[in-house]
């Protein structure tokens, strides 16, 4: 199967390049950052987590999202996903490399990472995300790799791999789940510490993530000829509308607790973000930008007309993936680290390596998922040639 | 790098044939130094004694320990390294300063900050290593040859009590102590309430460094230490009591 990779247009092979050109660049600023230190990135003694935790976290989201169009597949039996699950499970894969990744970049002795298995620590939640981190990857590489294999062959999935697909879709919220139990169960960070930080995650999530594969499609209907079918896109946005509008509901419980209780603690990190404290205001015009598309997004996503209509679903699905990246990727880090412990503020903004090493590890995510994509329509491409000649039109 | 790998080699030497010498004449005329006992290490600060001799004092305790345990002085705010330092009154208890009327006669006072030891710490319960971990006696150690660099003890520590190596640490240290590790770039590390010191029967350094004596070092489980008679008589906080880490350090305010 691996040599479909290996052929392709001029386009692919340049965006692969480009893609290449990028990692190689986040390399170089890896190696600075490997021989100077974590002092290379803007974080500080009082932001100790920034851009990097917050892609992990962000990306986290969309790795469990791929369940949204599995579950539905396997599950309920919903035949219209048939073509769009394997892109799912796909960019489980890829995004669950890159949380791993973003994780791995963050460490400051990345040599000692394997004390984490050394030395199992079933108190510290850490200890727990690598466990399903890992697992849903794996889960991922199989479900996913033994289906395509199975259509590759001209066959149905075996029925051994049944189980392991269940496990995957109940695995798949656990990932999201257990990284929101990072956050929420330290005291002290008021505004971390949240019951419904968890399910803000999900909501983010499975609207985030589904957002992402449609746009996915859509360029994959223009650029690679393969076309996931009109009902599976319909569903997948009124999946998307359903989780954002929870999403922006549980951003609405989170404000009115703050406030209507009248605890300034809780409030100080909602003030800092979207109005300013003391006289910082770094985030501010990031946090409303983000609110801004929010709220383009839920209108086109509402309307029936602007959500069947491909465009303005387009943009309408660029805008949740952004306003939920700027979200979960400023908001909620230096949101929850300002103000300090101290009451004071120490603005964080993440250097040009930081951001190099980031942009690096997205790139070296979408290669990995430019070439399992081209694989999988590969195989679909073939198979769809073999139907037709077996039926009556021969066609391309 | 002030000490020399040959100096640290002969310093090894003549430990061992120090070992070996007190060996040979069974103690008689080496006393054997014995470790402080105690299950439950506290510090109380006397924040009045503290102020009064603020002017004269020179940080003594802040200066000895940072030299004793090689803790380097990074210029960069962002970036630097503390185990105890003084912060104002409204930054370490910011949620008192909300009650401006009571508390005005407080505000701008010194206090003294370090890592409380805490009976229930959230730094421990997070760290997937143990790297942080408590000892029976209430210390909470840090190892930084296991820690990974993750910061998520950072994160869970509400009191802001730790630091970590950004870069390389030894550059920034004016005089190695050789008897005590310095560290490398990407551990966390605070103060470990100077449990080598007590483990040689001696109290904590800022305790004995303070000129006004106004650090008291004892067991909070044993009735008749000095500390349980202070704690009794005069008027004790502690930051940020709501969180129930139970911090092993008490401010005497009154
Ligand atoms: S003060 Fe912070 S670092 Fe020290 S024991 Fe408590 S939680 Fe841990
Ligand atoms: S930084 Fe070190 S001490 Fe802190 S939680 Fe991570 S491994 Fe533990």
């Amino acid at each position: 199967m691996i040599e479909k990779a290996l052929t392709g247009s001029k386009k692919y092979w340049l965006w692969l390049a480009f893609l290449g050109t990028l990692i190689f660049i986040g390399f170089l600023c890896y190696l600075l950052q490997w021989k100077i230190g974590l002092g290379i990135t803007g974080m500080s003694r009082d932001v100790s987590w920034g851009f990097y935790i917050a892609n992990f976290t962000f990306l986290v989201g969309v790795a469990a999202s791929a369940v949204m169009v599995v579950l539905p597949y396997y599950w309920h039996n919903y035949k219209d996903f048939g073509k769009i699950t394997v892109l799912g499970e796909f960019l489980a894969i890829s995004a669950v490399l890159m949380c791993m990744l973003f994780i791995f970049v963050d460490l400051g002795q990345p040599n000692r990472v394997l004390n984490v298995l050394r030395y199992p620590t079933p108190n510290s939640v850490f200890f727990f995300d690598a466990c399903v981190l890992s697992g849903y990857l794996l889960l991922n590489l199989l479900c996913g790799w033994t289906v395509l294999h199975a259509e590759y062959k001209g066959t149905k999935y075996p029925s051994w791999l049944k189980p392991f697909i269940y496990l995957a879709i109940l695995w798949a919220p656990s990932i999201h789940i257990v990284t929101a139990f990072i956050y929420q169960g330290i005291p002290g960070r008021h505004f971390w510490l949240t019951a419904i930080m968890a399910p803000r995650f999900l909501a983010s999530a499975f609207s985030a993530g589904p957002a992402l594969i449609i746009i996915l499609a859509l360029l994959l209907k223009r650029v690679a000829n393969f076309d996931a079918g009109q009902k599976a896109i319909q569903t997948l946005a009124k999946i998307v509308t359903y989780a954002f509008v929870l999403n922006l509901l549980f951003f609405f419980f989170e404000v009115f607790t703050a406030f209507y209780s009248g605890i300034q603690s809780h409030q100080a990190p909602i003030k800092y973000l979207f109005a300013g404290l003391h006289g910082h205001a770094e985030w501010v015009p990031f946090m409303w930008a983000s609110y801004i598309l929010a709220f383009i997004a839920l209108i086109l996503l509402v309307i029936p007309a602007t959500r069947k209509n491909e465009t303005t679903l387009a943009v309408a699905c660029l805008s949740v993936f952004i306003a939920a990246w700027i979200d979960k990727g400023i908001g909620l880090i230096t949101g929850g680290y300002t103000p300090t412990p101290f009451e004071t503020i120490t603005p964080y903004r993440p250097t040009l390596p930081e951001i190099g090493i980031a942009i690096g590890i997205w790139a070296l995510g979408f290669f990995v998922l430019t070439i399992l994509y081209k694989i999988a329509l590969g195989v679909k491409e073939s198979k769809e040639l073999r139907v037709k000649y077996q039926g009556v039109l021969i066609k391309k | 790098m002030a000490i020399k790998r040959r100096d640290l080699l002969k310093l090894g030497g003549l430990t061992l044939i120090g070992t070996a010498a007190s060996a040979a004449v069974g103690g008689v005329y080496t006393k054997p130094q014995e470790a402080l006992k105690g299950s439950r290490w506290a510090l109380a600060i006397d924040v009045v004694k503290c102020k009064e001799n603020r002017a004269t004092c020179g940080l003594k305790c802040v200066e000895v320990c940072h030299s004793l345990h090689n803790v380097p002085s990074i210029p960069d705010k962002k970036k630097e390294i503390k185990w105890i330092w003084e912060e104002k009154f409204e930054h370490a208890f910011p949620e008192h300063e909300a009650n401006y009327y009571l508390n005005e006669k407080l505000h701008d006072t010194p206090f003294l900050l370090l890592c409380n030891h805490c009976d229930n710490p959230p730094c421990v319960r997070v760290c997937p290593t143990k790297a942080t971990f408590k000892r029976e006696d209430g210390i909470v150690m840090m190892d930084y040859h296991r820690c990974i660099g993750c910061r998520f003890c950072m994160a869970a520590c509400p009191y802001g009590a730790r630091s970590f190596n950004w870069i390389d640490p030894r550059p920034f240290i004016a005089k190695v102590n050789p008897e005590y590790p310095s560290r490398m770039k990407g551990v966390v590390e605070k103060c470990t309430l100077c449990y080598e010191r007590i483990a040689e029967g001696k109290i904590p350094a800022c305790v004995e460094a303070c000129p006004a004596k106004a650090i008291v070092f004892g067991d909070l489980k044993n009735p008749n230490d000095e500390i349980n008679k202070i704690l009794k008589e005069r008027i004790a906080i502690r930051r940020k009591e709501e969180l129930t880490t139970y911090p092993s350090v008490f401010y005497l305010i009154g």
